[in-house]
């Protein structure tokens, strides 16, 4: 029994509790590369087969949410994007209802299929945003909706027994109507965009191009550019995640060139120049959605479908959960959840390569 | 099935209409979307090999991979059960897989097997373990995550024709709960064709007596459900491994000569060595990972987080928060702490007022000693004192008689000598 036991032994108690590195997996950190000849066909690519077959069967889910001011036809794009009647109308709203007095939040959900893959499709609608006289603040009520989704997700993946698959209600793609006024962003877009562009990607739309000629819709989209580069706002697809080269020149070109997307909305279909198109009839002409394929191209086609849920997945989600376990848990970042609780590693090693 | 999901996606929300679509829209790409992400990332599988020593383990694996991995002949004298991982990165066209094996070492070469099955669980719950501290983690990277955990375990029955062994029992049992077993008989040339049928449905009885979970190939998906049905009725797989390769008609074929004939590895009626390899490869590679996540991966965390004290509902059945839990946990970790730190310091200040106490009753006695030996030393002295007192007069006396005496000696010397003789005598005699 030492002179100033107390102390000391605290010292060492504590540094027990700090929980040691994380067991090692079994592995050399340096995997050894076999030449790849292999001597003959194995079958080791018909794993892509497999989990083609399985995600399939999953189904997948998808929350895309529309921001901005009513009738700048919002609705309308949505259909169009998602060529169905996803959304009603503002303007089949019954007469009487009046525009409500706070932001609301209504999420409704849809089953669309094709070619065997079946996507949940929710479109999550904000009547309300900036229709008022006094909109400070506006955008707090989504903004605590899209976290009110990332805590829901938390707590299913936070339960001792999880289910085998957490339904997935975050939002992962939030359209944001620009007003098409050919001068630039108004005070209320810089500062939804500031706020909401940290979490979760935002794309900006420029609603209902048709009222601009050709070099106005260019300069407007260079003086948005300008503008939201200026304030820091990150658009998607951000530029702090494109992962290599090849990623970046592509999506380099869709920032500086083809984004904010102008865009026709219509669900209707005419002929133009022997093609079936959607558009606008107009005394002068029928008006194609022009930059429309590209963000069809981006929201629901080939490229970017998937890398819109894991960035939200993997960047968004994790940024919410690494600030929420922070905040309330008090304990050092890095730190597991429950660091201080895991009872040290057992003193046998886990078994290593020899 | 999809209908049922759905039904369950509703919660507060407003009835989920199907829509159809008036156009193409191109999310039916969304499948090859992920696909392409993981190939960009590649595949992980882990196999874990369980079997005695020199049963064919390496050898199996070289053959249904196709290559030599290399690896040296293991000894039999190992003292305790070990487990040798290595990785291997393989591609396939634009398919890039980390493969990773894990073998046995010593396993069944010991006298006593009592232990032998826990190095493979604590391996397997280790890799577990790292998974779930990853998930844990506030800053955590599961995407890029190496995953390790064991995906299927070969486990390699002996060739004895007759049953399982104690130890295979034992293991199995053991692992039943925590990987997906394939359980495969090993060096299956040795057993003949119809020893070999009885040899399989003893096994499989003796498994399904004992209550041994092995993999089932999964039957729900029409398209495989019949041949991962008639599969599940050849379990366990009776393999032949080899590299070397023969001359069979005009075909060199892997296989193994022997004086009376040749056993071809890839001849389905010679084993069946080509069923494993396109069940374990071919038809379910991705069922058996998403088993090993969803199936055990769950059990485990689940385990470990009751283990922990962590629930999902509490007293009176309201839901508990993991974080209410853990901080109740950490309150009372604290307080227990404190308390423990207060008994040691009670403990300490106890020793001590016991240790003084000692120190002070000994330092009594060794005065009291002290008192008792100075006091013994002062009466010898006194004594002594006395003595040389008494001895001092008795010198005196004597010197004096001798004084008077030889004055006596010195006067005429006419006395009666006698007389004097006599008083001298007597005067002698006094000192004799």
């Amino acid at each position: 029994v030492s002179a100033g036991l107390p102390e000391t032994r605290t010292d060492t108690a504590m540094s027990e509790l700090v929980p040691e590195p994380r067991p090692k997996p079994a592995v050399p950190m340096k995997p050894m590369s076999i030449n790849s000849n292999l001597l003959g066909y194995i079958g080791i690519d018909t794993i892509i087969e497999q989990m083609r077959k399985k995600t399939m069967k999953t189904g997948f889910d998808f929350n895309i949410m529309v921001v901005g001011q009513s009738g700048l036809g919002k609705s309308t794009l949505v259909n169009t994007l998602f060529k169905s009647q996803v959304s009603r109308k503002a303007s089949s709203w019954n007469r009487e209802e009046k525009i409500p007095k706070t932001v609301e939040i209504k999420a409704i959900g849809h089953v669309i299929e094709e070619g065997g893959v079946k996507m949940k499709l929710t479109v999550i609608d904000t009547p309300g945003f900036g229709d008022q006289i006094n909109n400070e603040n506006c955008w707090e009520p989504i903004e605590k909706y899209i976290n009110e989704q990332y805590e829901k997700f938390l707590k299913e993946e936070v339960n001792i027994a999880r289910k085998k698959r957490i339904p997935d209600t975050r939002v992962h793609c939030c359209l944001y109507f620009i007003s098409p006024t050919g001068h630039s962003l108004r005070p209320l877009d810089l500062e939804f965009m500031k706020h909401l562009s940290k979490v979760v990607n935002i794309i900006p739309v420029i609603a209902k191009a048709d009222t601009m000629t050709l070099e106005e819709k260019s300069e407007f989209k260079q003086r948005v550019r300008k503008e939201l580069e200026v304030n820091g706002i990150e658009f998607y697809p951000q530029k702090e995640f494109d992962e290599d080269l090849e990623d970046k020149t592509e999506n380099d070109k869709i920032r500086q060139e083809s984004m904010p997307f102008a865009v026709v909305g219509s669900d209707k279909e005419y002929q133009v120049n022997g093609k079936r198109v959607l558009g606008r009839k107009t005394p002068w002409g029928i008006i194609e959605g022009n930059s429309l394929h590209l963000l069809e191209e981006l929201v629901a086609d080939q490229t970017h479908l998937q890398d819109l849920k894991e960035v939200t997945h993997n960047i968004h989600y994790e940024t919410y959960r690494a600030k929420r376990l922070n905040d309330n848990g008090g304990l050092p970042p890095g730190e597991g959840l429950l660091g201080t609780v895991l009872p040290p590693v057992p003193a046998t090693p886990c078994p290593t390569a020899e | 099935a999809s209908s049922s999901e759905v039904a369950g996606f509703t919660g507060k929300r407003e009835n989920i209409r199907s829509l159809t679509m008036s156009g193409h829209v191109g999310f039916e790409s969304l499948p090859d979307q992920l696909v392409n992400r993981s190939i960009q990332q590649g595949f992980c599988f882990n196999i874990l090999c369980v079997g005695e020593t020199g049963i064919g383990k390496s050898t199996l694996i070289d053959t249904l991979f196709n290559t030599n991995f290399e690896d040296h002949e293991s000894s039999h004298f190992c003292p305790n059960v070990k487990l040798k991982a290595q990785t291997y990165e393989l591609q396939e066209s634009n398919v890039r897989l980390k493969l990773t094996i894990v073998n046995t070492v010593g396993f069944g070469d010991q006298i006593n097997k009592e232990e032998s099955y826990q190095p493979i669980v604590d391996y397997i719950d280790a890799q577990f373990e790292a998974y779930l501290q990853e998930e844990l983690k506030i800053k955590r990277s599961l995407f890029t995550y190496h995953d390790s955990r064991i995906h299927v375990c070969l486990y390699f029955i002996s060739p004895t024709g007759h049953s399982l062994k104690t130890l295979d029992l034992l293991t199995m049992k053991n692992l039943d709960s925590k990987v997906n077993i394939i359980p495969v008989i090993a060096k299956a040339d040795t057993v003949s064709k119809t020893e070999l049928q009885k040899f399989k449905i003893k096994l499989m009885s003796e498994l399904v007596s004992n209550g041994v979970q092995i993999y089932q190939f999964p039957t729900d998906d029409d398209t495989i459900a019949k041949i991962n049905a008639a599969m599940n009725g050849q379990l366990p797989f009776a393999v032949v491994g080899s590299m070397d390769e023969v001359k069979v008609g005009n075909k060199m074929v892997k296989a193994r000569q022997y004086p009376w004939g040749v056993v071809q590895v890839e001849n389905e009626n010679h084993c069946d060595f080509v069923k494993l390899r396109e069940m374990l490869i071919c038809t379910n590679m991705e069922d058996l990972r998403e088993q090993t996540h969803t199936r055990h991966y769950e059990l485990y965390r689940r385990c470990k987080l009751e283990e922990m004290g962590f629930t999902d509902v509490g007293p009176e059945n309201k839901p508990v928060s993991l974080q209410e839990t853990y901080e109740a946990k950490r309150h009372e970790f604290h307080g227990e702490r404190q308390r423990k730190e207060e008994e040691m310091k009670q403990m300490f200040v106890q020793r001590v007022k016991e240790k003084e106490a000692v120190l002070k009753e000994a330092e009594r006695e060794l005065q009291a000693k002290f008192e008792h030996l100075k006091r013994l030393h002062q009466e010898e002295r006194l004594k002594l004192e006395e003595k040389r007192r008494l001895l001092e007069e008795e010198i005196i006396a004597f010197s004096k008689k001798k004084a008077t005496s030889e004055i006596f000696h010195n006067q005429p010397f006419l006395a009666t000598g006698s007389n004097l003789r006599k008083d001298k005598d007597r005067k002698n005699s006094n000192f004799l």
